[in-house]
């Protein structure tokens, strides 16, 4: 008897689980640090203040 | 000497909360996600192609003997979720830690995902080597079960409209539930099953080849970085989720206030 296509259906199912899992929650983080960028005001403060001493760093001899 | 009393008691609730700072949380995940992810992604690729090609047949039960280095990760890791919602319960009702009921609810998911993984696999080795897919065996009913407390766990929290309402009953459902883990470990012993018995102890040495344990030991480390970079990344996208709904709450909250004035 060949076991063949229990193993193969054991680690397609081992490794598509998990990684379905993954890029899910990778999108849904990805997603949520969009939204959070766009509304958030500290962070519109923090990357304004980024962009400032970038601004006198390059303005300086 | 005097005793003060809550001085005992303060420094564990500190160190608890230590990690309830949203943006503290945030920092701290976002550091840690990387490894966990590459991490579990070496480990677990090199224990399943070892698992696949290099480890030997058993005598026994042949080429079917390495559906175990999935189906034995996905069963702990089963566990351990469960396990996991249990202790984010008791954080939640005893000392009310805000990210405890925002982890339970994300490892939900997980758990059950894992969970279907082990029975499935266990059918797939079952019917090659039982002659069944099913049996109502007692570790494999008391994984089931465990299953549909997934289940209910994850649907008792969206059943009301108060979140918080759902997390005390959530948590509750998580604590009483907790009785079947013990159940699993021990029902290969409490019960004659067709279930093999446990393979692992800690005080004995392990009832295994070594050449079938190392790519053992390489997938099941490996799934549960995997499944605690899941868990991690998933919390983040919570914690983020909830600050993007309060300010959008706020702002609805400074229009009513504005228009309430211009009126």
């Amino acid at each position: 008897m060949t076991f063949l296509p229990y193993v193969a259906a054991s680690y397609t199912l081992g490794v598509v689980v998990p990684a379905g899992f993954a890029l899910a929650a990778w999108r849904r983080m990805r997603g949520a640090s969009a939204r959070l960028a766009a509304i958030d005001p500290r962070r519109a403060r923090r990357a304004a203040a980024a962009a400032d001493a970038r601004g006198r760093a390059e303005d300086r001899p | 000497m005097t005793v003060d009393a809550t001085a005992s008691l303060a420094p564990p609730r500190r160190n608890l909360h230590r990690f309830a700072n949203p943006g503290r949380f945030l920092r701290l995940a976002g550091a840690v996600l990387p490894y966990l992810a590459v991490g579990g992604l070496v480990l677990s690729a090199i224990g399943l192609v070892w698992g696949l090609f290099f480890s030997p047949a058993d005598w026994q039960q042949g080429d079917a003997v390495r559906i175990m280095y999935v189906h034995v990760p996905a069963a702990w890791l089963a566990s351990a979720g469960y396990a996991g919602i249990a202790a984010c319960s008791v954080a939640s009702l005893v000392w009310r830690h805000p990210l405890a009921d925002l982890a339970a609810q994300e490892i939900g998911p997980v758990g059950a995902g894992f969970t279907a993984v082990c029975l499935v696999t266990g059918s797939l080795w079952g019917k090659p080597m039982w002659g069944a897919w099913w049996v109502w065996d007692a570790r494999l009913t008391s994984v089931l079960v465990l299953f549909f407390l997934y289940l209910g766990h994850i649907a008792l929290i969206r059943a009301f409209d108060n979140p918080e309402r759902g997390y005390r009953a959530g948590a509750i459902l998580a604590l009483v539930g907790a009785v079947d883990l013990p159940i699993i470990k021990f029902s290969v012993d409490w019960w004659h099953t067709l279930h093999q018995g446990n393979t692992f102890s800690l005080t004995g040495a392990p009832h295994m080849y070594i050449s079938m344990l190392w790519p053992l030991l390489f997938t099941t480390l490996g799934y549960s970085l995997v499944f605690a970079a899941i868990v991690t990344a998933r919390l983040r996208a919570a914690v983020m989720e909830r600050r993007i709904r309060a300010l959008l709450l706020a702002r609805v909250d400074e229009r009513g206030v504005e228009e309430r004035v211009a009126a």
